[in-house]
């Protein structure tokens, strides 16, 4: 029976109710089969029930180094991809808010459409480019790569933010004696302090789930996403992958959880993550 | 004199800002008097603000030079100039509290945090804010943030203090009271004041002097009686306080000249048609339009000619409102004394 809540506002209809748990049950699904799987004892084959009940696989994949070296390659990639975006992203953001140049409307979109783009075409831009230029396909390559479309998150959030910040809060830091270094250190810069933190957050994220833009600039080199695409063809590995997929998911959950109520915290309005 | 006349405050040296066509600042010549309270009145887009940013540095003149204290600062940026600002909208630092808001100037000096401490005391002693230290702006009232505004700017001791419409966003209570203070504050620290504003009676006041600004130029420079009881021109006889004015025939046939004169509603008299004109004064007929009761006061719209009304008021001194409301329609002499009127050209 439907009873009556506290809240002034009617209780939603069975069928929504429905309709919203069936959702979000068919979202997660997915990820709760990987979770489940890692535990299996039978390496090749999805049986359900499970057929018994292991960790070894935990063990297995401590084991295995190909799995470290690309799991290091993928943060460290990330995280240089991640730095170059703030730098690079508060810079054009603060360049297109402040100041009014010709060409400004043309920059902000181009600086928008990496992420517009499908990746197959940055990446096969990206090929051409690093090919034409002989340039040989190193971890800087990939972190370029991936800060095409880390930029742009930054970009936004941090844009949104100075859309929102007092622009005489600078001038009068700049009245009070303090020259543009200080006026950056001690009033910008704590006003966009969030929206440089969710904004690196998701560009962290973007960067180190990375597939498409990543085959292309990546050479020989092996980041996690591709590891775990690549395992694919070895059905005997499968609980395996499972362990990372599974690691991967409790790691990422903790800075979104995070970036989510530091938006909230601030009623953030930036459309990225929204 | 009690100050060097040589060394201005503040001089304009045929300083102009041009922003594409529009002359917002045109040709200004000025000179801001060391320890006065100086007012720049005016509609808005008249000049007057970016007179006051380019004091500031915020802005630079396309040509002329700017002196503060016989310094050329034409072109110094905003924090190499002895020269602090309250802002329009106040501009604190949200992520700041009181404390550190008022002591910004000094921490960016690198002053030791003891001495801020204790000169931080000193200025929310002076804006009567003690106790407030600890408190973030956004729990502020306005008028509290108006004092905050100020005191921050007031701590670095500049040469010359620039006050934009500080008190705009005050209720009317709030910003008479304000006034007063603002004038007792300049008082006590002996600092230049340099306030802008659109308010002819707030400009009035509080200040030594005003210029008032139209169309990038200033119409007059003068104390506040100068500006309303000798009006320079017909734009700061009407836009200072309220003024009639008069040319023409009936200027010719009143003063002997046509040029036009502003004459204001108060210093008219109004007497019955058979009034003889004593010496000195001038005398014309009419009816009275309209009348506007005003408890304190009574507004009279009086016809003189076709199409010529003058406004005059009188105080209540006797008259009821009954007695004022039935004058209507009535046929009066006005009369002024001859030395109450400005000659305005045109």
């Amino acid at each position: 029976m439907p009873s009556k809540s506290s809240d002034t506002r009617p209780g939603a209809s069975w069928g929504l109710k429905l309709a919203a748990f069936g959702t979000l049950l068919f979202l997660h699904f997915p990820m709760w089969i990987i979770f489940l799987y890692t535990f299996t004892p039978d390496e090749t084959t999805y049986t359900f029930p499970l057929p018994g009940f292991t960790t070894k696989w935990f063990g297995v994949a401590l084991q295995r180094a190909d799995l470290w070296r690309s799991l290091t390659l993928s943060l460290q990639v990330a995280t240089v991809a991640t730095i170059a975006a703030l730098i690079l992203g508060t810079f054009a953001a603060a360049a297109v808010y402040r100041s009014n140049f010709f060409g400004r409307e043309s920059i902000s979109f181009l600086l928008l459409l990496p992420i517009a783009l499908p990746g197959i075409v940055t990446g096969i831009a990206l090929r051409t480019a690093i090919g034409g230029l002989d340039i040989p396909f190193s971890f800087w390559t990939i972190v370029i790569g991936h800060a095409t479309f880390c930029v742009v998150v930054v970009y936004n959030n941090v844009l949104a933010r100075f859309r929102r910040t007092n622009a005489t809060m600078i001038e009068a830091s700049m009245d009070l004696g303090a020259n543009s270094f200080q006026t950056f250190r001690y009033v910008v810069l704590p006003n966009i302090a969030t929206a440089l933190l969710a904004g690196g957050m998701l560009a962290f994220a973007l960067s180190f789930d990375e597939v498409i833009v990543t085959t292309f600039t990546a050479g020989q080199q092996t980041t996690l996403p591709i590891w775990i695409f690549s395992q694919l063809s070895r059905p005997r590995d499968r609980p395996v992958t499972n362990v990372v997929a599974t690691i991967v998911i409790l790691i990422t959950f903790l800075p979104i959880f995070i970036a989510q109520k530091i938006s909230a915290g601030s009623s953030e309005t930036e459309g990225e993550t929204k | 004199m009690m100050n060097n006349p040589s060394t201005p405050a503040i001089q304009f040296d045929k300083v102009s800002r041009y922003f594409g066509e529009v002359k917002a600042v045109d040709h200004v010549d000025l000179e801001i008097i060391d320890g006065e309270f100086f007012s720049m009145l005016g509609p808005s887009g008249s000049g007057k603000t970016t007179c006051l940013r380019m004091i500031a540095g915020f802005d630079r003149p396309t040509s002329g030079k700017i002196h503060l204290y016989g310094q050329d600062v034409s072109s110094l940026p905003p924090y190499e100039r002895d020269v602090n600002t309250v802002f329009q909208d106040y501009a604190l630092f949200p992520h700041m509290n009181v404390e550190a808001n008022i002591a910004y100037g000094l921490m960016v000096k690198n002053v030791a945090r003891q001495e801020r401490t204790k000169h931080v005391d000193e200025m929310l002693e002076l804006v009567r804010l003690s106790g407030f230290a600890g408190r973030k702006p956004s729990q502020l009232s306005g008028g509290q943030r108006q004092r905050v505004a100020l005191a921050r700017a007031l701590i670095n001791h500049p040469k010359v203090l620039l006050l934009d419409e500080p008190l705009g966003a005050l209720d009317l209570k709030l910003r008479q009271q304000m006034q007063i203070e603002l004038k007792a504050i300049q008082k006590r620290v002996g600092i230049t004041f340099i306030f802008v504003t659109h308010d002819q009676e707030e400009a009035i006041t509080m200040s030594d002097r005003i210029a008032v600004f139209n169309q990038g130029k200033i119409e007059q420079i003068g104390s506040p009686s100068d500006i309303y009881e000798r009006p320079a021109s017909s734009f700061v006889a009407g836009f200072v306080g309220t003024s009639n004015l008069v040319g023409g025939e009936i200027a010719k046939r009143t003063t002997g000249s046509e040029q036009t004169f502003s004459i204001r509603p108060e210093k008219i008299h109004i007497g019955s048609v058979s009034d003889n004109p004593a010496s000195g004064m001038i005398s014309l007929d009419g009816v009275i339009r309209d009348v506007v009761y005003l408890g304190l006061f009574t507004r009279y719209l009086i016809e003189i000619e076709d199409g010529v009304d003058l406004v005059v008021v009188e105080q209540n001194l006797k008259s009821t409102s009954m007695d004022v409301l039935s004058a209507k329609g009535q046929k009066v002499k006005l009369s002024w004394h001859q030395d109450h009127i400005s000659r305005v050209g045109g």
